[in-house]
């Protein structure tokens, strides 16, 4: 068994005062005075600290700063899913012995190169960058390619789009350290500037700074509440999309819910709420539709209709997803699990679900072609 | 000049960008009266190479057209020659960028390779060498281009005509050829009409000393030195192309060596498309074998500026009539054709850069 | 960087995939594909051997980027397709010579060879295939 037992979070947002450092030793702080004990262990995520902050060796790096030398650590990348494959990593060492409690910190520091040229160059790197990138692909443009997919194949318009980041700023407003804490009118998604045809700037997660950090153990022992880790499922994909049999279907969310189901033996029906990864809004519908909670070509409904609303059936992303919380993509997988861990341990403040018990994260790399899904209960 | 072994024309291909920009556009980008200058220079439009294109990827298009023609296979090519003045890189041969792509010289490689430079007559020199190689026994076949993207000043009279285009040339051995190359000749002077000194973006030029003692004087020399030794007269021709700077020198150039305009028109494109440097004369060849009958018999003589003349007496025969439908044609790029405004063209050209552009050029 | 700078060696090693479409053809199921993989993505055999494929298809899908990375900012906006050719097998390519809004599903294309990435004014001219609609 492994726990979480403590959790800090800086807000998500452009950072221009912090750098790298500041920002995973903040969160670093919070989760260590939260938990009120010492970790034997670090384990840091992030995707882009190479690409856009000339930084590696991220391990060294975060105890260097955090006051912990000599302290293991190590950084785990697996793109939008490096924070979730970090917390994976670090079960690992808890399972196996090598470690007690571990420190798990996500941080990503994107705004330090202002052109939106510079990010896109950045993100996309997680596409296959000789033969989709080299001809000029983006990351954007790949859910590009799915949504006109997902338009053409169930008949869906704009329109039907713009529910989705609709619910997302309005969860956000509640949310202390989400990005974007302002409602979006339906008239502003329609005037989205273009970024790839049909995907327009709203349709898109933010560029974004931030940290996350959470502490696992293998006993319940922290002071301010605890939450067990039921289980992972983690399956991959192809990552050239164009070597792909389906663009609205996504069989490594269907293979890592499965197993997650599996392992933790638990039905469906006990998750109270779902903290999903919505790189686009084509993605967080399709992500809803593999995960059982709108038929295939429906999740515009389920979003429209106040399925996924926070006091609704079956909540999607109550404090507002990549779409507005933000995305700092390689801390954006702690987030969602020290989210989860707030949820389920009655501590989520505005954005919180009542009764939350039983939670899902869904992290994913590229264009879900990296899954992670943790079920994560109170305990 | 004769080769031992006579030497033809196997098959043959052109491309020209499909992006076009009217000389009256180009007049109004400076404020000027195009119908002051359009009977002097006699170009309505010209073509202008997209963003993406340069003289390899022109001289890239024109081959495969070529090759579709000659159907041989292209390992079987162990000379390619490109004739041009806008080479992409000014060190790096764009012929092993083009031997590359279209796999000559098989599988090892086994071919000569160069770009060759003598302004606007390039492309034909590049035939010359070819001509050598194969009328010699040394190769049996042999690709020569002669493609641009050609410069002119902003503002400069050679805005209305540098323009984008290119034509390739597969020589072979006579007997599999569509036209029999029967003599050619050169004829050189040091003669400073027209230059780029190393590291210029744009050409210089001698406004009227360009005309008589250097295009007149060295394409009626080439023609007369030509039909003199192989005792032709222009009534022994059934086409005439002249390199063709603008739409008026060459038929007058060719009226004064007494061809009619009916034997020049068919192949004088610089009206429709601008000149197009290394590929000028060669387009209009092209243009002549898109239409030319079997026994026809075809005088070309390009001029190169600095200065001089390749002279070619070409007869064609019954092959012809099996290939020319096996790649598009010289009207079918012609009329391939969309329009940008002044602004386009400076962006197209390069003449306007973006803040922190890496992608220039 | 990369970014800013393509990689002379990591272009060069793409050149016969890049300017002839040359590809890989599973001699044990027969999966075509583009790069050449030592495994063939469908059986898992390692007898690849490498293929010339053809220059012709059609869009399958494709999208208009108005914002590009770096490197490619001048050529907005510019259409990436997924292409697929007369054999079946499938790439993504940037379409050319097009007007985005006339680009349809199901367009007949064929390959050109055009300048893909510039490094600035003294670095590398990349060239690859891209793909436009059929002249004839």
């Amino acid at each position: 068994m492994v726990y979480i037992v403590g959790v800090g979070l800086t807000p998500v947002g452009n950072h221009w005062s912090k750098s790298l450092r500041h920002l995973a030793v903040e969160a670093s702080v919070k989760a260590l005075e939260d938990y009120g004990k010492d970790v034997d262990y670090v384990v840091v995520s992030n995707m882009l600290s190479g690409v856009i902050n000339g930084q590696e060796n991220l391990g060294s790096y975060v105890v260097s700063h955090l006051g912990k030398i000599g302290t293991p650590a190590i950084k785990v990348e697996a793109a939008g899913a490096s924070g979730a494959a970090a917390s994976v990593v670090a079960q690992g060492l808890i399972s196996s012995g090598m470690a007690e409690r571990v420190l798990v910190v996500g941080v990503e520091k994107m705004t330090d190169y202002t052109s939106l040229e510079d990010t896109t160059s950045a993100l996309s790197t997680a596409i296959d960058s000789e033969y989709e990138g080299f001809p000029g692909g983006t990351l954007d443009a790949m859910h590009a390619l799915v949504m006109r997919e997902y338009m053409k194949k169930y008949g869906v318009n704009r329109e039907d789009f713009s529910y989705f980041p609709l619910l997302m700023h309005k969860n956000a407003v509640d949310t202390p350290h989400a990005q974007l804490r302002f409602k979006l009118k339906p008239e502003s998604y329609m005037r989205s500037p273009m970024i790839a045809e049909p995907i327009t700037l709203l349709d898109l997660a933010p560029v974004s700074d931030g940290a996350a950090a959470i502490v696992l153990s293998k006993e319940p022992d922290g002071p301010n509440g605890n939450a067990e880790i039921l289980s992972v499922g983690h399956a991959t994909d192809t990552i050239a999309i164009y070597r792909r049999e389906s663009l609205t279907e996504m069989p490594a969310i269907r293979a890592a819910f499965s197993e997650a189901l599996e392992r933790a033996n638990i039905e469906r029906g006990s998750i109270d709420l779902y903290n999903i990864h919505d790189y686009s809004s084509v993605l967080g519908y399709i992500t809803t539709e593999e995960l059982g909670l709108a038929e295939r070509g429906k999740a515009p409904e389920l979003f429209k209709n106040g399925g996924a609303d926070r006091d609704g059936p079956t909540p999607v992303n109550p404090e507002g997803g990549l779409k507005a919380r933000g995305n700092p993509v390689g801390a954006t997988g702690v987030y969602q699990i020290a989210e989860a861990f707030l949820q389920v341990t009655g501590r989520a403040e505005g954005a919180q679900v009542e009764g939350a018990k039983t939670a899902l994260t869904l992290s994913a790399g590229g264009l879900a072609s990296n899954v992670i899904i943790h079920l994560i209960r109170g305990v | 000049m004769r080769a031992d072994r006579k030497v033809g024309i196997v098959g043959w291909g052109v491309y020209v960008p499909q992006w076009r920009i009217r000389s009256e556009e180009l007049a109004r980008g400076w404020g000027r009266d195009w119908k002051r200058y359009a009977a002097g220079i006699m170009v309505e439009e010209k073509s202008v190479p997209g963003l993406d294109e340069d003289t390899f990827t022109i001289a890239y298009e024109a081959s495969v057209n070529a090759l579709r023609r000659a159907r041989i296979d292209p390992s079987k090519l162990r000379a390619v020659y490109v004739g041009t003045e806008s080479k992409p890189y000014a060190v790096k041969t764009t012929a092993t960028m083009l031997i590359e792509a279209l796999g000559a010289g098989g599988e090892d490689r086994l071919t000569t390779g160069a770009d060759y430079e003598f302004a606007c007559k390039a492309g034909t020199e590049a035939i010359q060498s070819i001509i050598g190689l194969i009328g010699s026994g040394m190769i049996d076949y042999g690709l020569a281009v002669g493609a641009d993207t050609a410069q002119g000043a902003p503002g400069d009279a050679l805005e209305y005509t540098a323009s984008a285009g290119g034509a390739a040339y597969i020589l072979g051995p006579a007997e599999e050829s569509i036209a029999i190359i029967e003599a050619s000749l050169s004829h050189v002077t040091d003669t400073p009409d027209f230059w780029r000194r190393q590291h210029e973006r744009y050409p210089a030029h001698t406004r009227a000393f360009t005309g008589e003692p250097a295009y007149f004087k060295h394409i009626m020399t080439a023609a007369k030195k030509l039909m003199g030794l192989i005792g032709t007269t222009p009534d022994d021709y059934d086409y005439a192309i002249f390199h063709q700077p603008n739409g008026k020198f060459p038929l007058r150039v060719g009226t004064r060596l007494g061809f009619t305009p009916d034997k020049i028109k068919p192949g004088l494109i610089t009206p429709y498309i601008g000149n197009t440097y290394s590929g000028s004369a060669l387009v209009g060849l092209a243009a002549v074998l898109d239409q030319a009958k079997p026994g026809q018999k075809i005088l070309v003589v390009s001029f190169g500026s600095g200065a001089g003349s390749d002279a070619f007496h070409i007869e064609v025969n019954d092959k012809i009539e099996e290939v020319r439908d096996l790649a598009p044609k010289v009207m079918d790029y012609v009329n391939r054709k969309r329009y940008v405004d002044y602004t386009t063209y400076a962006r197209y050209r390069r003449m306007i850069r973006m803040l922190h552009d890496f992608s220039a050029y | 960087m990369w970014a800013y700078w393509q990689s002379v060696p990591a272009h060069w090693r793409e050149i016969p995939a890049r300017y002839r479409l040359e590809g890989g053809e599973c001699q044990d199921c027969g999966y075509r594909m583009i790069p050449r993989e030592d495994i063939c993505p469908k059986c898992g055999s390692r007898n690849v051997k490498p293929i010339n494929l053809p220059r012709k298809g059609n869009v399958v899908n494709y999208t208009v980027i108005w914002n590009a990375p770096r490197g490619y900012e001048y050529y907005t906006p510019y259409v990436i397709a997924i292409i697929e050719l007369e054999d079946g097998t499938r790439l993504t390519a940037q379409l050319t010579d097009v007007e985005p809004s006339d680009v349809k599903e199901g367009m007949e294309v064929e390959m050109v060879l055009r300048k893909t990435r510039v490094s600035g004014e003294s670095g590398l001219i990349a060239y690859s295939y891209k793909f436009r609609p059929l002249i004839k």
